[in-house]
């Protein structure tokens, strides 16, 4: 496993939406190497005829009838909301295309 | 010969209650003095809603007067971690990009808590995000433990520990993602159960990791675990994750275990768990732990589960790629904070998330957010997430093998008593190691329990004894909790803990 | 936003390209409730008033999924032939974006819900009906986002915005992804196979009763992938993604663009950028939008707050045996039960008409009136505003009024036109609209008759030849008496008074 570069972290912190400055990037990079590196045996532990784990339980087909549940009312819905406007979430210009 | 109101267990001031002893509001007003007088110097709670908590104490005392108490539990208080969404009530998660943020709806959690009528004193500090085995990565400063001031009170849950460990609050509820309730129950004295996984709703939980979170009772004795279990816990419709069949019967599985007859139950020592790395006094005391069950009628057998040297990556893999994606959601726009980058004119959605996100996510938060943000992405998916969920597999796995031979399985919750606060904060993997015990079953979903074990004779601080179970046999870790309490007290003349061995003593009367 | 101004002539580039397609539809369900929270799933609701902390994405809130979503996206695997999965997850694709409220959108990765599937498409050509196989790779759940107003600028577009304003009403309602594989060898028909497989889909999902599909409010939306390669040589070229389609012409349009484009760029020696790419309805042009590049990284992983979906074997069978008729089955008994010609048919089919005409016959009118209206007068409406027959704002059962009125004398063909103009006007029902513009005809024999009276008085010539018995004379004095009634007179009745006052 190969030690992470300050511009993968670059890179990864760019992904994660976080804007991260000289200092912080020199002071994460090496911590995170170090923490890949303890981890770094985890591909050869299992074979590949082990199945993943992602759920702990064996459960299936868990549903919800649509049936429709009181919503929020607009105040509680926008309580949090850092600027509001017409009833609405008001947020700085976005840049890229319309969904 | 009857002690201090707060110095009570809960299952004492449900009798209390019951027979008209005292009052919900004069416990409640108790605990809030307690508070007041200790909370300065152990910081255990962001914030202290005495104005709510008197008023459900005083709908409480309507309600027993009337003859109808919702509960066994009503009118007892609780704190709750600041994990879990509180209706009105600040919700931070012990980070700044949540600082000031009210939610607009109930935990199910706390609206249980509410429906069986016991006032919330108020919501207890964490490592940001539950992301810690210190409780020093909290944004608002660390939780000290009330052993000693200068030390950890464990983490993530470290608030909740601390709350109860130094009388400030009877009941509290934890959240366990890789030992965040048993490691500070451990190092605090007191008594932490995480549940099988799916067993308590996780539906208002602020998630780190879905599939490893689990929030559950933290208390000074095994019974006050096992009903506090029975009020947060089974199915809820709307946590699609929770197991739709009835909670065993833990409160009498508590009762029964205090009669201390073992006789027939195969208890488990994970070779892997315990030895080399465990700080001598924390092995001797488990070690005498041990003897105890075997005196009561227990059998051990030693049980190998050779995956479990892999859990500690497993888990560093999966909890990150898992909150990494969680964490997602906090972008300045809908919610919490929201920081203008400097310098910049007119800056862009895009611009503020970054800004954000830098400004109020601290060290370890982002560390792990980048950590699991590699986990996942193209070309490294295979290697980490993918494996990491490939020995979740196996570690089942060794479970399944080791509750064929065995009931329970036994282990030291930690393999330290509480370190100095400040002394791994700069060393990551010194810190994560904390969790080694009890991480196996998070990743498997299995329940577990940490009971006070005595103090380490080289520093007179708390030992916790881990119990764990196989899924859906929370019951079988209270009847081993609560046999082990019962033949610890008998050789201590009294519980572990008192008020009046806390350094705090001088604090309270200052 | 490189636009080449020269493109290739369309048949040109075809004789040098081959076009490959793939279609990506998003079919937005019309469940009760969203995807994964009890919120009402329903359009036009004041903004913010159908959230909750699910589908805002509030710390702490979970998923819970919609049964009756999964039974749908089951229904439409089955309609498109597709295998059901026995065992599937939902992932989570990551990426940031403001009106999604949890930065990650809830969808299916490499375990989509239906997969393999195939579904006949007929195109209309010069030399007849042809049918087109379109494989279906796969049909996956998820869920939908909320919508930005763009505040500032001048366009409302989001470039240039000062600001946006997010309701999040949209987030979280339940979408079919229906994926296709690539379409290739379709020719010079590739444009007209897009808008017809599109159109195809629409049915049949209108069929299903799942999806009121309408392109024109966004229930079915499109992108359209196509590349070129050299003609013969076998081989996928690069692609473009155009999104904002939202009409079956502009299916066929934008693919008819695409295919000018790149071949334009392709000619002259450059190469094509994988990218999305806009649709401008009223340019007629796409755009580039975002290039794909390797910076963009989903991180899909198996969403863990969320169960696996493992429909049992009984279940599906059930929910087979709900299917309605396949189309082609359809149309044959369709065909027979309404008398049309092979012609007809292939026209009324051709037009995106069927739907339209069968629920017209179900509300009472005739076939051919039927078809007459949609394929005639109501055509040639959507063709002069550019939108589909079903997106006009005038529906079956105005139609299938207008007819009456007309059976029942109380209007003419000639002043249905206008009950139609009104109807699309927004005046009303058929009804509302022959009462306030005044449009019913005169049946009156007290003023029918005095009006027949002048005519006989003022044309005594034509009135003898009809006394000889020449009838077919009568047209001429029905034609006076429609011109001083204006037309709103009704013919039947006009030549009845004129045969029984001169036999």
């Amino acid at each position: 496993m190969p030690d992470i570069s300050r511009e993968q972290v670059r890179h990864l912190a760019d992904l994660a939406r976080i804007e991260l400055d000289d200092a912080e990037l020199d002071h994460l990079a090496p911590q995170l190497s170090v923490i890949l590196e303890s981890v770094a045996s985890i591909s050869e532990v299992a074979t590949d005829d082990v199945p993943p784990t992602s759920h702990p339980l064996p459960v299936t087909n868990v549903f919800r009838e649509d049936v429709v549940r009181p919503s929020l009312t607009p105040e509680q819905a926008l309580s949090g909301a850092p600027a509001v406007e017409e009833q609405r979430f008001a947020v700085p210009r976005i840049l890229g295309d319309e969904q | 010969m009857s002690a201090p109101l707060i110095e009570r267990s809960a299952a004492a001031l449900a009798d209390a209650l019951a027979s008209g002893e005292t009052t919900s509001v004069e416990l409640t007003q108790a605990f809030l003095r307690r508070i007041a007088a200790v909370d300065g110097a152990v910081h255990a709670f962001l914030h202290v809603d005495a104005e709510g908590a008197l008023a459900a104490a005083r709908a409480s005392d309507e309600r027993r007067a009337a003859g109808t108490p919702a509960s066994a539990l009503d009118g007892v208080p609780v704190a709750v971690k600041d994990v879990l969404a509180t209706e009105g009530l600040p919700t931070t998660c012990g980070s700044r990009i949540l600082e000031g943020w009210r939610p607009p709806y109930d935990a199910t959690v706390v609206a249980r808590l509410k429906a069986a009528g016991l006032p919330i004193l108020g919501k207890t500090n964490m490592d940001e995000f539950a992301m810690g085995s210190s409780t020093e990565h909290s944004a608002y400063g660390p939780t000290h433990n009330p052993w000693d001031l200068d030390r950890i009170p464990g983490g993530s849950g470290g608030g909740s520990a601390a709350a109860v460990a130094a009388f400030e609050a009877p009941l509290a509820i934890g959240t366990d993602t890789g030992g965040s309730i048993r490691q500070p129950g451990a190092v605090t004295g007191t008594v932490g159960v995480k549940p099988t996984y799916g067993g308590v709703s996780r539906y208002g939980l602020v998630a780190m990791a879905n599939s490893l979170d689990q929030a559950g009772p933290v208390t000074r004795t095994v019974l006050d675990a096992a009903l506090l279990h029975e009020v947060i816990g089974g199915h809820d419709p709307l946590d699609s994750t929770s197991i739709d069949q009835p909670l065993p019967a833990v409160v009498d599985a508590a009762r029964a275990g205090a009669e201390v007859d073992l006789a027939g139950l195969r208890v488990g020592i994970v070779a892997e768990l315990g030895g080399e790395g465990y700080q001598p006094g924390v092995q001797q005391r488990f070690d005498e732990a041990v003897e105890l069950l075997v005196e009561a009628g227990a059998e051990v057998v030693q049980v190998s589960c050779p995956s479990f040297v892999h859990a500690l990556a497993a888990y560093y893999l999966v909890m990150p790629s898992e909150a990494s994606s969680n964490l997602a959601r906090f972008d300045a726009m809908r919610y919490g904070l929201r920081v203008l980058p400097e310098g910049v004119d007119s800056p862009s959605a895009e611009d503020v998330m970054r800004a954000t996100r830098d400004a109020g996510f601290g060290d370890e938060v982002k560390r792990r957010i980048i950590l699991g943000t590699y986990a996942l992405s193209s070309g490294y998916y295979d290697a980490y997430y993918g494996s990491a969920q490939q020995v979740r597999t196996l570690i089942s796995r060794d479970f399944a093998a080791a509750f064929e031979r065995a009931d329970v399985l036994v282990s030291p919750t930690s393999p330290t008593t509480a370190f100095k606060l400040g002394e791994k904060l700069d060393d990551p993997l010194a810190m994560y190691l904390n969790d080694v015990a009890t991480i196996p079953a998070n990743l498997a979903g299995v329940p577990g329990i940490s009971v006070p074990a005595g103090l380490a004779a080289e520093d007179d601080l708390p030992v916790g004894f881990q119990v764990l179970a196989p899924a859906t046999a929370d019951d079988r870790l209270y009847r081993v909790g609560a046999a082990l309490e019962a033949l610890l007290e008998q050789q201590w003349g009294g519980p572990l803990l008192s008020a009046d061995q806390l350094a705090l003593e001088t604090e309270e009367h200052a | 936003m490189s636009t080449p101004t020269e493109l290739v002539d369309y048949d040109e580039a075809l004789a040098s390209y081959d076009p490959a397609m793939g279609l990506e539809v998003h079919v937005e369900l019309n469940t009760a409730t969203k995807m994964f929270c009890g919120c009402p799933a329903v359009f036009g609701a004041a903004p913010n008033t159908q959230t909750c902390p699910t589908c805002l994405g509030l710390p702490g809130s979970m998923p819970a999924v919609n049964a009756r979503a999964v039974e749908s996206a089951i229904r439409i695997g089955l309609a498109l032939n597709c295998e059901i999965a026995e065992w599937c997850r939902f992932a989570r694709k990551n990426y940031f974006y403001p009106d999604m409220p949890k930065n990650f959108q809830t969808s299916q990765y490499d375990e989509p819900i239906a997969f393999d599937g195939w579904t006949d498409v007929e195109v209309v050509t010069a030399d007849g009906t042809e049918t087109f196989r379109v494989e279906i790779e796969r049909a996956h759940m998820e869920e939908d986002t909320g919508k930005s107003l763009h505040v500032g600028g001048t366009t409302g577009r989001i470039h240039g915005a000062d600001y946006s304003l997010v309701d999040y009403n949209r987030a979280g309602i339940p979408l079919i992804e229906i994926v296709t594989r690539p379409i290739v060898g379709a020719g010079d028909k590739a444009p007209a196979v897009a808008r017809a497989y599109v159109a195809h889909l629409r049915d049949l999902i209108v069929g299903l009763g799942v999806s009121e599909a309408r392109m024109d409010q966004g229930n079915l939306r499109a992108d359209v992938n196509l590349s070129l390669s050299p003609a013969g040589s076998g081989t996928l070229g690069t692609r473009t993604e155009t999104k904002n389609v939202n009409s079956f012409r502009s299916v066929e349009r934008a693919a008819r663009y695409e295919v000018s484009r790149q071949a334009a760029i392709l000619r002259a020696g450059g190469s094509i950028t994988q990218e999305t790419r806009h649709w401008h309805e009223d340019t007629g042009v796409t755009t580039s939008g975002r290039e794909k590049s390797d910076a963009e990284d989903y991180r899909y992983f198996p969403e863990p707050d969320l169960v696996p979906v493992a429909p049992s074997r009984e279940w599906v069978e059930e929910l087979r045996a709900t299917l309605p008729e396949p189309p082609r089955a359809r149309r044959s008994r369709l065909q027979q039960e309404w008398g049309f010609s092979d012609l007809e048919m292939r026209d009324t089919v051709g037009a995106g008409a069927l739907g339209l005409v069968e629920e017209t016959v179900a509300c009472g009118a005739s076939p051919q009136s039927a078809r007459k209206w949609w394929l005639s007068e109501l055509a040639r409406r959507a063709n002069e505003t550019g939108t589909d027959l079903a997106a006009l704002p005038i529906g079956p059962v105005d139609v299938a009024r207008i007819q009456a009125l007309v059976d029942e004398g109380k209007i003419n063909d000639k002043l249905a036109r206008q009950v139609f103009d009104g109807v699309l006007a927004g005046e009303g029902t058929p009804d509302e609209v022959v009462a306030s513009r005044g449009l019913a005809v005169v049946s009156d024999d007290g003023a029918l008759g005095e009006a027949v009276d002048r005519a006989i008085e003022a044309n005594p010539d034509v009135a003898a030849k009809i006394r000889d018995g020449k009838v077919a004379a009568a047209g001429a004095l029905i034609g006076a008496v429609m011109k001083e009634m204006r037309g709103q007179a009704d013919a039947g009745r006009v030549r009845e008074l004129i045969v029984e006052r001169l036999s």
